[in-house]
């Protein structure tokens, strides 16, 4: 009894300072230069994978927000993943509405479903949250299949979304942008404006009653924090933020089928998570690539044994950097100082 | 005489230079990206981890192939290329191994990807790309549209064809049946419902007495199987997948109804579904199959057969004959060899496509004595004969004649 209730009452995960939240205004501007130029010199190709890239650390963004800023597990973001690419998908395929327009629709649809989940969650904690929300991410691919949204959903047939067309102003411009490559600064734009909106959410008064609670559930409350709302809150923020990147990716991959919101992709987003570093925001891209990318260098090196090699390299990362790229960077970060000094 | 002879001389030697330019120019070498004088380059996808890895061997199955047709000089000294890709049966991740297929590994065409879902999503992005999409491994009818996806070609025999040869054979031998079938609620139950429905035609209505569907996540369907039986129905058709399958054949056992009964050729495994089941229980059920069972010793001295053994044994030691994704994979490889043939020098995509859709009788080692391959311009459907099989001891008998299962429009 002791033991459980012991794990349950430590803090999900070690307390990172406000400000170690987000980058250096200099370190921001370089990335965001590399985001923008690199897809200029590559082929479309590469522009998708870095589509996908973005996509994912939008969806890796709002598991941190979650577990790194409010202290609460979740192995079910795969669910509002798929809630909010099928949300896009209807929209676009049925009803004909923009497909910049669902992304806010997409978004509100899955803060609500986050918000209602939270309110039974609270009563659970820890490991008994992973495990809630582990159930929500299995029952999401077999709901999405039941014949009763058959006629909305294209039941395991899946639907197929049409992609974007750049705006005519860039054509008539005389500047010739392909779809991907539209998509991909149309991406790199929401990606923007959600990273700056949790930085911001994260300084503020809510960023703050959450981590609290984070730290310590009974203190926050004795200081006056309503723990119940901003853990609610905390999940419809995150389910928000994880159906935004749901929308875009069903427009990146221009399907939907159950069969691509499975458990195995919320176990992704976990990962991307930690080893991008719980609760450090830039830590989201790092994530992501490594989701994105290692599964393809792990298939690679080996096609039989693609799924060891990545458990491989995945556990030496995990060795040498506990706590994920937040390590590395800070320890880049040390080292430049120390430079700068001599 | 020497004028003329020497006007004569010439004469001939133009028309000879002229057959010769004209011939060089007919025989000119046409490539698109993805191939060459050397190589061709052949892109797979398949789900060598995720739950649908068993089919895997498919794709491992075509590699080996492939490496034997390269240790043999390759297609007019052109080796094969075959670069495989893994997307777990998750459609997002098809879509990106077919990008990186079609655009960073550039290949000249992709071949024989696995599962509806994948296809489905990669349709539409290769048809706009114009690159082929060959021989998909699914039934799904869907894949055969030539109109509105003419770069997509399916393979083994649509759903449907294989359902209208059930309804084919009712209508022939048990005309008054009242039929209760069981199904797959999903892409495969509904196709072979459909194509049931389409083969008896305006007798659909009064055949049949009882449509039942079951979920995929359902434990047992032993509930369903009660159900159908109180409609009195004298013929039980289970479009099942083998555990359902099995489930359903031990059920009807159990309950002492003897009707006709149909299963389809997906749950028709000897290994996984008749033998679990009980073979005395499953005798007399029938099915339709179109390539020839690697379990069953009748073969052993077919031809074909023992060219499959003969490369089982050399190239690929560790795959097991009786699996039906082995003698699946060699077909198919086949396929794609007799199309890059045709093919000859012109390897251009749009050539492979129309080559794709100009088989004529072609006959692989593994497929029943009887059933070809043909297609057209407008039959994207390259198997459609079956023939008819009974459960008899320990294994399929087949009887009557090749059926083929056309689907119109």
């Amino acid at each position: 009894m002791s033991t459980v209730q012991d794990v349950s009452a430590a803090p999900a995960v070690a307390a990172v300072p406000k400000k170690a939240m987000a980058l250096g205004p200099m370190a921001s501007l370089i990335i965001l230069a590399l985001l923008i130029v690199t897809p200029l010199f590559v082929k479309n190709f590469i522009i998708f994978q870095m589509t996908m890239w973005l996509i994912y650390a939008i969806a890796v963004l709002a598991l941190n927000i979650l577990t790194g800023a409010s202290g609460q597990f979740s192995l079910g973001q795969s669910a509002f993943y798929a809630l909010g690419a099928y949300t896009s998908a209807i929209l676009m395929e049925h009803v004909g509405v923009n497909y910049a327009l669902t992304l806010p629709v997409a978004g509100l649809v899955c803060f609500i479903a986050g918000f209602l989940f939270g309110l039974p969650a609270l009563r659970l904690s820890g490991i008994y949250l992973a495990l809630a929300t582990f159930a929500l991410a299995v029952a999401m691919p077999q709901l999405l299949k039941l014949g009763v949204f058959e006629h909305w959903t294209g039941g395991v047939q899946g639907l197929v979304v049409t992609k974007p067309d750049a705006p005519e102003i860039f054509a008539s411009m005389g500047l010739k942008v392909s779809q991907d490559m539209w998509l991909y600064f149309f991406t790199l734009a929401v990606t923007i404006v959600i990273y700056l909106l949790s930085v911001n959410l994260l300084k503020s008064r809510s960023g703050r009653a959450m981590m609290a609670i984070r730290d310590n559930e009974i203190a926050a409350s004795a200081m006056g924090v309503d723990v119940s709302l901003y853990k609610t809150l905390a999940f419809g923020v995150s389910a928000g933020i994880t159906g935004v990147a749901g929308g875009l990716g069903a427009i990146a991959v221009q399907f939907v089928a159950p069969d691509g919101y499975t458990i195995q992709l919320a176990i992704a987003l976990f990962l991307g998570m930690v080893v991008g570093g719980v609760g450090w925001l830039p830590g989201s891209l790092a994530g992501a690539a490594f989701i994105v990318f290692v599964p393809n260098i792990a298939e690679h090196i080996s096609k039989g044994l693609s799924g060891a090699v990545f458990g491989v390299i995945l556990i030496i990362i995990i060795f040498l950097l506990p706590n994920g790229a937040r390590q590395l960077a800070y320890g880049a970060q040390s080292l430049i100082g120390k430079l700068r000094k001599h | 005489m020497p004028s003329f002879s020497s006007r004569a001389m010439s004469f001939t030697v133009a028309a000879a230079l002229s057959a010769a330019l004209s011939s060089t120019a007919f025989a000119q070498k046409k490539y698109d990206t993805g191939a060459s004088d050397t190589e061709i380059k052949i892109g797979n996808i398949m789900p060598y981890s995720g739950p649908a890895s068993a089919y895997g061997v498919i794709g491992k199955m075509e590699e080996a192939y492939f490496k034997m047709i390269n240790d043999q000089g390759g297609i007019n000294g052109r080796k094969i290329n075959y670069i495989t890709y893994d997307d777990g049966y998750s459609p997002p991740k098809a879509v990106e191994q077919a990008r990186k297929l079609v655009e960073s590994d550039e290949v000249l065409f992709i071949a024989s990807s696995l599962g509806t879902p994948s296809n489905s999503a990669i349709q539409k992005y290769m048809n706009a790309k114009k690159v082929p999409q060959l021989f998909v491994a699914t039934g799904a009818t869907k894949f055969g549209d030539y109109k509105d996806f003419p770069w997509t070609m399916g393979w083994q025999p649509a759903y449907q064809s294989e359902s209208r040869i059930y309804a084919a054979y009712l209508l022939k031998e048990k005309p008054d049946a009242k039929i209760a079938i069981m199904y797959q609620n999903d892409d495969f139950g509904k196709d072979m419902l459909k194509g049931l429905k389409d083969g008896l035609g305006s007798k659909a209505a009064s055949m049949i007495v009882a449509e039942e569907s079951y979920e995929v996540s359902e434990p047992t369907i032993e509930s369903h199987i009660v159900k159908v039986k109180a409609t009195n129905a004298d013929t039980f058709v289970s479009f099942t997948t083998p555990k359902f399958a099995a489930q359903a054949i031990k059920k009807v056992a159990e309950l002492g109804w003897k009707p006709t009964y149909i299963q389809s050729n997906v749950g028709a495994s000897v290994g996984s579904v008749m033998k679990p089941a009980g073979y005395e229980i499953a005798q007399g059920i029938l099915s339709a199959n179109y390539a020839k069972d690697g379990a069953d010793s009748s073969w052993d001295n077919d031809e074909g057969m023992k060219k499959f053994y003969a490369f089982l044994a050399k190239y690929a030691p560790g795959m097991d004959k009786n699996d039906g994704s082995v003698v699946y994979g060699y077909g198919q490889a086949q396929t794609i060899v007799q199309v890059l043939k045709q093919a000859g020098d012109n390897l251009t995509r749009a050539n492979i496509m129309k080559e794709a859709a100009n088989l004529k009788n072609f006959a692989p080692d593994t497929l029943l004595p009887g059933v070809t391959i043909s297609t057209s311009p407008t039959d994207f459907y390259p198997i459609e004969q079956l023939q008819m099989q009974r459960f008899k001891g320990e294994k399929w008998e087949l009887f009557g004649p090749i059926i083929a299962g056309k689907i119109e429009g």
